[in-house]
């Protein structure tokens, strides 16, 4: 199982506390099996065309893979379940 | 019991304040959503338990909540608010043109007839539509496709549509305002429409009188006159009595016609609230001090309402959607500020205290009036 950290908006919103565990070896799959498993965070890491949110981050082994295909495989100690895929609100809060 | 809920929106969660008839103790509860921008909280005025919240930030976009019991628990429902042709271009502020995209639902309109269907009005600047209590949502392109779409331009908040009016006997007859292009009429339920624009000055724009691109703040209506509108733009309050085919100036002795909020006395047609604010570069209480406005002759001839109301050293705003009235038999009149304060006047104007003081920056209020 590979572990997402949420942030607290998204947390609220999917009404989970702590990390969600889901099957998935992407980042793609981690969105669809959140979105799956939570409707309501529909849209709100990527939009309606599948594009993420430009103040949405994600982190692993302490390496933004923002910007790396959605397709690739997460590295191997998030696929592990020893580190978990953070899903992060870019920091703009001032 | 008969009373009123008021449903506020704010910069950092909504709120629900209740009250009887006699609107002076009052119940506050939230903050529902706590954190996230609440541009509007709206109710059905068929089942008033059945209310709609716009819930949105800059991180994680627009979320569209739903309660069947009048606030106390929520779903998620639909927030798919794609435009469903090509989107387009419109004005950015320094006059280049700027693709459509959408930012967030500003105003939510439930209908009159029907409780499951609900409009929202988004930025950038397009109607949308739900039969389906918000499940699903479908764009009224009609609007967007306007032939002067492209000469539309935002307003310092965005180019958003922020009024919605349904007439209260003619299902097929909507207003809507834009801001910055417009108020526009559809008679056929949203298929085609008419800029109403007529009899506006605007300084902002290259040609004064044009068809469009002036910034609209609000319109309010009685039901009892639905021909008869009543606008706050930029500067200038307006007035229609011919469902919005020509407009003229009723500011009249105001000390300022810069404003957002206006609205109606539930009981008298005649008699209309604003708040004027001192300019356009200065968005604060106009000397320092929070007045409001009453015409009871429809414009022109104004008395400022300050019985409860700081009247030194005040520098807070009233944003558009921040003003609502009830319908008890004396009208209750509410608004909220930026400066967190919800005020209730239980008298029609004539006296006012604050409902609770210290909320996040407020976006929004309605008032649902309960049997």
């Amino acid at each position: 199982m590979t572990r997402v950290v949420l942030p607290y908006h998204l947390k609220s919103l999917a009404k989970v506390d702590g990390e969600v565990e889901v099957e998935a070896r992407t980042v793609s799959e981690v969105l669809d099996a959140l979105e799956a498993a939570h409707p309501v965070l529909r849209g709100t890491m990527r939009d309606a065309a599948g594009k993420r949110r430009p103040f949405v981050r994600f982190f692993a082994c302490q390496e933004d893979i923002s910007h790396t295909s959605y397709d690739e495989a997460l590295p191997a100690l998030v696929l592990a379940g020893s580190e978990p895929l953070l899903v992060i609100g870019a920091m703009a809060g001032g | 019991m008969a009373g009123v809920r008021v449903l506020v929106g704010t910069r950092k969660g909504a709120f629900v304040l209740t009250s009887d008839e006699g609107r002076r103790d009052w119940k506050i509860e939230g903050p529902h959503f706590a954190g996230w921008e609440i541009y509007h909280v709206a109710g059905s005025p068929i089942d008033p338990d059945r209310i709609w919240a716009s819930q949105s930030g800059g991180w994680f976009g627009q979320v569209m909540q739903h309660s069947k019991d009048g606030g106390q628990t929520w779903d998620a429902v639909g927030n798919d608010f794609s435009y469903a042709t090509q989107a387009g271009t419109h004005q950015h502020y320094d006059g280049t043109l700027k693709p459509w995209v959408f930012n967030r639902v500003w105003h939510i309109e439930p209908s009159l007839t029907d409780v499951d269907t609900v409009y929202a009005g988004v930025e950038d600047a397009a109607l949308f539509k739900s039969t389906d209590s918000g499940t699903t949502w479908n764009e009224l392109t009609a609007l967007r496709e306007h032939g002067t779409g492209p000469e539309w331009q935002p307003g310092a908040g965005g180019l958003c549509l922020h009024t919605i009016l349904l007439h209260p006997t003619d299902e097929n007859r909507i207003f809507t305002a834009i801001s910055a292009a417009g108020a526009f009429r559809s008679d056929d339920g949203g298929g085609s429409w008419l800029p109403i624009n007529k009899g506006l000055l605007s300084g902002e724009i290259p040609q004064q009188e044009a068809e469009v691109g002036h910034c609209v703040h609000k319109i309010a209506m009685h039901p009892d006159r639905p021909d008869t509108l009543f606008m706050q733009k930029h500067w200038d309050v307006m007035r229609s009595d011919n469902a919005g085919d020509q407009w003229v100036d009723v500011g009249g002795d105001l000390p300022t016609d810069f404003g957002f909020a206006i609205d109606v006395h539930a009981h008298e047609p005649e008699t209309v609230y604003v708040v004027p604010i001192t300019s356009d570069y200065l968005h604060v209480a106009h000397e320092g001090r929070l007045r409001v406005y009453r015409s009871r002759t429809g414009g022109n001839e104004w008395e400022p309402l300050t019985k409860g109301l700081p009247q030194e050293h005040c520098y807070v705003n009233v944003l558009r959607d921040a003003m609502a009235v009830d319908k008890l038999d004396e009208c209750g009149v509410y608004f909220g500020t930026t400066g967190g304060q919800v005020y209730a006047s239980p008298d029609g104007g004539d006296t006012w205290d604050a409902i609770v003081r210290d909320l996040p920056a407020v976006l929004s209020v309605e008032v649902q009036t309960l049997a």
